[in-house]
């Protein structure tokens, strides 16, 4: 399985910042090994931020990003103590979801 | 060949004469007498965007990945003796990791040795988790589809350390020793380029293409070198730490491969590390 | 020739005995080095010996005195083989391939040749290329100043196989010398610093 993501979701007046930081080799299935052979591609298709169950973010991702991505959103609403949960899903079916709270 | 022989007894033979070999003083390691600086005009734009570049990225550092999961490696109760690491003693007592990144490489006595981090780290999992020492060492740097638990548990030890001054001793002899020894090491020519560590990293503002060179035989600058490891590198999107900076060095040197976690390694990260102290370290780093 | 075995060994043991006197830690470096590094690839650890003039500018911290450093220029510049046909103006246009590439004697290098000059990694040449280093000094309109006699190419020529010959200490590695780049690649450079046609003189 995947490594955990990391959040951060932080209120500054009414407006909520949300950062999260995949853990994910993200190959876009173009790149060739010290062999010369094609590395399969894997990466992240899909992605939503839930904040208290309901979506705010509902993201589309695809071979061109970097491993390891980092992204981040405003959102207008959560408050501290609220829960927020990031989802990947990835084109070989895999899925990691995580949680924060809004500090 | 012999012909190359008599050359060298030739040379040898005239260095022996010369008074400064005579009174059997080695001359203090010295840098040449330095240059005029580098063009101001140099240090400019590209420099500048650089540094702005970097800035940004090291607000969401990946490396936090590492040191979280570095953080459960540490904890876990792994390896044959099915035992956490958090008996291990990296300088500052059985367990206190806080601040232990910034004061090694330092002596221990246990292993009467000079140990950097990774060095230690690696002695913990064999002494205490009962891990095998050669498998430790078998692949030891990160690749496209692998990041060595060392590289992790190196990434959280280092986070332990975040705005602490580096502060690496020098009071047992092996420490000094180890200082002495990798100064000498840093300054040695060889190869078929005649390179020494200090050939590229011995004067102040120089660059290899657009890659600022740091001049670590000043104190400003080593700290910029000890400072950005362990480091995240955006080219590949590898985490790799000092043992693998070393390495890789002494590659691009056409120098054949130091041994990982060996006393040249630790003995050059002491040189390194001791010219940066009493700055702050700021926690692992990001690179282009 | 004969008496230079000998006459070798006692020196080394001058030496030795020397540094062991001092506590030398330079001595004590090199048995670590010695010790702790192994073969990769074709970096093998007979590299981690030294010449004459590794050995010299080791000694004296890249300072060594003039009577020494001259003799060893002189040798150093001896070494230098012009091509045999006279002709030294290579083709500036391979040249600037060669000087961009940095590839060569790494133990992740595939061993023989082409290896690349590096050129640009250490100096500006053509101002096209804004990716150069600055440890060497710029090139650029290298021949615009110079011109180019003969004896200007063979000068350039000379920098290239061997710069020991003309700083002993330098930083530059010896690419003709060492063998790293052929007469042929050594004259594309030539071409790419002193032809008038080349970018770097216009």
């Amino acid at each position: 399985m995947a490594d955990p993501m990391k959040i951060r979701a932080t209120v500054s007046g009414d407006v909520c910042d949300i950062k999260v930081l995949m853990s994910h080799p993200m190959e876009t299935g173009q790149r060739k090994d010290s062999d010369g052979k094609i590395v399969p591609a894997h990466f992240i298709q899909t992605f939503t931020i839930a904040v208290n169950g309901k979506t705010v973010v509902d993201g589309g991702c695809g071979p061109s990003v970097s491993r390891n991505p980092v992204f981040g959103f405003k959102a207008k609403g959560p408050k501290a103590g609220d829960k927020v949960t990031v989802t990947w899903t990835d084109n070989l079916g895999d899925k990691r979801s995580d949680e924060a709270t809004v500090a | 060949m012999k012909q190359a022989i008599a050359r060298f007894a030739a040379a040898l033979a005239l260095a022996a004469l010369l008074p400064q070999l005579a009174d059997a003083k080695t001359p203090p390691a010295k840098t040449p007498p330095a240059k005029a600086a580098a063009a101001p005009e140099e240090k400019d734009a590209a420099t500048a965007e650089f540094e702005k570049f970097r800035a940004i990225l090291e607000e969401d550092n990946p490396a936090e990945l590492f040191e979280a999961k570095g953080e459960d490696l540490w904890k876990q109760k792994r390896g044959p003796n099915n035992v956490s690491l958090e008996r291990c003693d990296l300088g500052l007592g059985a367990g206190v990791v806080k601040g232990a990144y910034v004061q090694t490489p330092r002596y221990f006595a246990d292993a009467d040795q000079v140990m950097d981090i990774e060095r230690r780290i690696a002695w913990c999992m064999e002494k205490l988790q009962g891990f095998k020492r050669a498998d430790l060492v078998k692949k030891p740097f990160s690749t496209d589809d692998y990041t060595p638990d060392l590289v992790s548990l190196v990434t959280y030890v280092a986070s332990e350390s975040r705005g602490l001054p580096v502060a690496i001793p020098q009071r047992h002899p092996k420490e000094v020793a180890a200082y002495k020894i990798g100064r000498e090491i840093f300054q040695y020519r060889a190869g078929p380029y005649d390179f020494s560590c200090a050939t590229c990293h011995g004067e102040d503002g120089k660059r290899i293409r657009m890659q600022q060179l740091p001049n670590l035989l000043e104190k400003r600058d080593a700290m910029r070198a000890y400072a950005g490891w362990p480091g995240y590198r955006m080219t590949g999107g590898l985490m790799h730490t000092l043992q693998w900076r070393m390495n890789d060095c002494f590659r691009q040197q056409r120098f054949p491969e130091p041994g990982y976690l060996s006393d040249a390694v630790t003995d050059l990260l002491t040189y390194l590390g001791a010219n940066a102290n009493g700055n702050i370290y700021k926690g692992p780093g990001i690179k282009r | 020739m004969n008496t230079s075995k000998p006459l070798l060994l006692a020196l080394l043991f001058l030496s030795c005995a020397i540094a062991r006197a001092e506590g030398d830690y330079r001595a004590q470096a090199l048995a670590v080095i010695k010790h702790d590094f192994h073969d990769r690839g074709q970096a093998t650890i007979d590299r981690l010996d030294n010449d004459a003039v590794q050995y010299v500018c080791n000694r004296y911290s890249n300072d060594p005195p003039s009577d020494l450093s001259d003799m060893l220029e002189a040798e150093q510049l001896d070494t230098v083989k012009f091509p045999a046909d006279g002709k030294l103006l290579g083709d500036w246009k391979k040249g600037e391939k060669i000087a961009q590439s940095g590839a060569g004697f790494t133990w992740t290098d595939r061993p023989g040749l082409p290896v690349g000059g590096n050129c640009y990694n250490c100096h500006k040449i053509s101002p096209k290329e804004i990716s150069f280093g600055t440890m060497g000094p710029s090139l650029y309109r290298y021949g615009k100043r110079r011109g180019t006699s003969l004896s200007v190419q063979k000068d350039t020529y000379a920098q290239i196989y061997n710069a020991k010959g003309y700083k002993l200490c330098s930083p530059m590695p010896r690419f003709g010398h060492i063998g790293a780049l052929t007469e042929e690649q050594i004259k594309d450079l030539v071409g790419l610093l002193l032809d008038p046609e080349s970018p770097v003189n216009q």
